[in-house]
């Protein structure tokens, strides 16, 4: 007999006495009545609490700002999808593009290459107010999992009609067939002393950009 | 397929590895407690856990509505199991992954050691996992010349020092930082000698350390805390970003999870993602969760594999009062809530799983008449801290009780001369069957008082009893029993006693 028809054959008999599957009371919250702005706000706070940077911005004022962050930076990861018209003014000086470096089709960035570079700028799926938490989902903007997790810096946008209050209310706008990534704050450890500690093997620094139209 | 199945007997069977109490608890835990320093660091370490899952609970107004949500999800899959695997198997299997099952932990290690021999490569990189630390993977995969890095900080800090973790959660919660610092100028190569025993600088330093073997890996090893079977997918719960190192770079990924992680649906994230993070390191979210479902092209490890292990799960859900405990989520609220854990630490309870989970579920696995287990369920004071934390409503204490009855029981069946136990309870049937018969017994009262001397105290109790006076002393019997003072006290009736005045009831 396989190992798979002994396992279910023995969880079949395990279950002699059939059990009812109970009904699940879903009586917890499944939506949060708060208007865009109470969920910027409350988004703000919650990633400065894990020690992110947050900066909310008008569509407009995105590539002089980009520009400002990664003033004095080498090269930074840019997947596909993100739309150019955000690094206008990075571009400005840097006439050969050599500075922005796309990960698409045909040339896939290796873990060397982004290892190579000091800064991924992304976008995001949704972010979740209640726990500053951002989602990416593999949406062409957002790219492959990788190139946000080699560079020690992330900086992310995300739109405003992203942002949801509760987890709940986040889980209908995902694919689960694409691979999903939840941040929440850079990379940290609470494994000495269970104190929280920012900083170890995923990016050390994270720059959250909320766009208004 | 479902139904070929149906009635075959099958005995429980019991699970296989690092399920085992390595001696008694009691005994164990006798020597742990002269430990001055573990005290101390394991006393800071829940303190401060616990003070943070008690503020981010209570910023949830509906988180007894998540639990109770929560435990009956779990019910649901423990119900539905075959169905369920079978669902999610589909669905994985659609997307390009591989599913291998294993009866047990041997079975496991075997499957992962040849997936990983197939490859070529002679290292694997690991992120946490309970269930490769249940069979002792590391160990079977060093027999076959295969090096396994542990990723995790508190792993790494446990795997450089040769020892064996003690938390769930938190594998070293038993070292402070300057024993974390200590053990790095030992055992990395690399490291800066002038480095510090603050926190920040032993994270950067297991950065460092490991920053090359990520990079470079072609192979890695996972658990999963949670799978989806409507969707197929699974999901690792992390902080550091080791998870996500390990499920994106290499090429091939090999997962090793119990059967009984599954959740029916993808909604169902939406009440675990909430339970999980709050109760077990006590923030509204962890830094990073990684979801995938199969393989993603151009996306992460091209070969996805998982190991879908009983290793004594089905023995767990064959027990209709203890199955529950399979409900788990190794948050691991209940070990830093349990008093008995703070004080004896997680290695006194020898299997990988320590705390109030592992005093029921270790024997649940291995069965309670393994003898290696049987003072487990006993290694607790029935506080019912731990059914409180639980976030998916575990009873706990039920299940000790449980399992407390059931080692009796296993024993009686096989004493040839009744136990000391059975001669007790023989002798307390008869003394409370009547008031004759107690007051019989009550009469040998003043003979106690003359065994416990002029300090009124009983140190050593004979027989088995002598176990429960090794760590107290029993204060010496009264002059008279509560009967014999009711009845001096009651006799004659007074007049006026069947009308006492206000605030001179019985009691008074
Ligand atoms: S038994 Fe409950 S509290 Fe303990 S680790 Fe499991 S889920 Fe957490």
């Amino acid at each position: 007999m396989s190992a798979r028809e002994e396992v279910l054959g023995r969880i079949r008999s395990a279950l002699r006495d059939a059990p009812e599957a109970p009904q699940v009371p879903r009586d917890y919250r499944t939506t949060s009545a708060r208007n865009e702005e109470e969920l910027i706000e409350q988004l703000v706070e919650r990633l400065e609490d894990y020690k992110a940077t947050a900066h909310v911005l008008t569509l407009e004022q995105v590539p002089a700002h980009l520009a400002k962050l990664l003033a004095g930076q080498g090269r930074y990861a840019v997947p596909q999808g993100l739309n150019a018209a955000f690094f206008a003014d990075l571009d400005t000086d840097d006439e050969d593009g050599a500075r922005r470096i796309v990960d698409g089709v045909p040339s896939w960035l290796t873990a060397e290459q982004l290892d190579a570079v000091d800064a991924v700028v992304t976008g995001s799926a949704v972010a979740i107010a209640e726990t500053g938490t951002i989602i990416l989902n593999a949406g062409a903007d957002q790219g492959r999992r990788i190139i946000t997790l080699v560079p020690d810096r992330h900086i992310c946008l995300i739109k405003s009609k992203d942002i949801v209050g509760i987890l709940p209310e986040a889980l209908p706008r995902l694919d689960a067939a694409l691979p999903q990534t939840w941040i929440s704050g850079p990379s940290a450890t609470s494994d000495i002393e269970l104190e929280r500690v920012e900083g170890v093997h995923g990016p050390r620094t994270l720059d959250v950009v909320i766009v208004r139209p | 397929m479902s139904n070929t199945f149906l009635g075959m007997p099958s005995l429980p069977v019991f699970g296989t590895g690092n399920l085992f109490e390595r001696e008694p608890f009691p005994e164990f835990a006798h020597r742990e407690l002269q430990d001055g320093q573990l005290r101390a660091n394991l006393g800071h370490a829940t303190r401060t856990i616990r003070q943070k899952r008690l503020s981010v609970v209570a910023e949830l107004p509906d988180w007894e509505a998540l639990r109770s949500a929560g435990s009956a999800i779990k019910e649901s899959v423990m119900a539905r199991l075959p169905e369920l695997l079978e669902e999610f198997e589909a669905n994985f299997t659609a997307r390009g992954g591989t599913i291998h099952w294993a009866r047990d932990g041997n079975e496991a290690n075997e499957i992962v050691s040849s997936l990983i021999k197939a490859t070529g490569e002679t290292e694997v990189v690991k992120v946490k996992s309970m269930a490769t630390q249940e069979i002792g993977l590391n160990e079977f995969l060093d027999e076959q010349g295969i090096s396994a890095f542990e990723t995790d900080l508190a792993e790494l800090i446990v795997q450089l020092d040769h020892d064996k973790p003690s938390h769930i959660l938190v594998p070293a919660i038993h070292k402070n930082r300057t024993q974390v610092r200590d053990i790095f100028l030992r055992e990395m190569e690399d490291v800066d000698p002038e480095l510090s025993n603050k926190p920040a600088e032993l994270a950067a330093a297991a950065r460092g350390h490991l920053r090359r073997k990520f990079l470079s890996a072609k192979v890695a090893v996972s658990g999963a805390n949670f799978a989806l079977a409507d969707t197929g997918t699974l999901a690792v719960v992390e902080s550091e970003g080791n998870g996500r190192m390990c499920l994106t770079l290499p090429e091939t990924l090999i997962t090793v999870m119990g059967i009984e992680k599954l959740l029916p649906s993808w909604q169902d994230l939406e009440v675990f993602m909430q339970l999980l993070p709050r109760s077990s390191t006590g923030e509204r979210m962890n830094p990073y969760t990684s979801l995938w479902t199969g393989v993603a092209e151009n996306d992460g490890p091209q070969n996805v594999h998982l190991v879908l292990m009983d290793n004594g799960r089905s023995a767990a859900l064959a027990d209709l009062h203890g199955r529950s405990a399979l409900h788990c989520i190794r948050c691991s609220a209940c070990v830093n809530v349990c008093p008995v854990y703070e004080r004896t630490g997680g290695h006194a309870y020898g299997s990988t799983y320590p705390g109030p989970i592992g005093a029921i579920l270790s024997p649940l696995l291995t069965g309670i008449t393994a003898e290696e287990n049987n003072s487990l369920p006993y290694a607790s004071s029935l506080c019912g801290a731990c059914y409180d934390a639980c976030p998916v409503k575990i009873n706990i204490p039920e299940i000790l009780v449980h399992l407390r009855g059931e080692d009796v029981d296993s024993k009686r069946g096989t004493a040839k001369i009744p136990t000391q136990i059975d001669i007790g309870m023989k002798a307390a049937s008869w003394a409370l069957s009547s008031g004759k018969n107690l007051g019989l017994v009550e009469k040998t009262l003043p003979l106690g008082r003359l065994v416990a001397g002029s300090d009124k105290k009983i140190t050593q109790l004979p027989g088995i009893a002598a176990g429960w006076t090794q760590s107290r002393d029993l204060p010496a019997p009264p002059k008279k029993s509560f009967r014999q003072w009711w009845n001096k006290e009651h006799q004659p009736p007074q007049k006026d006693a069947d009308n006492p005045k206000p605030g001179q009831g019985a009691d008074s």
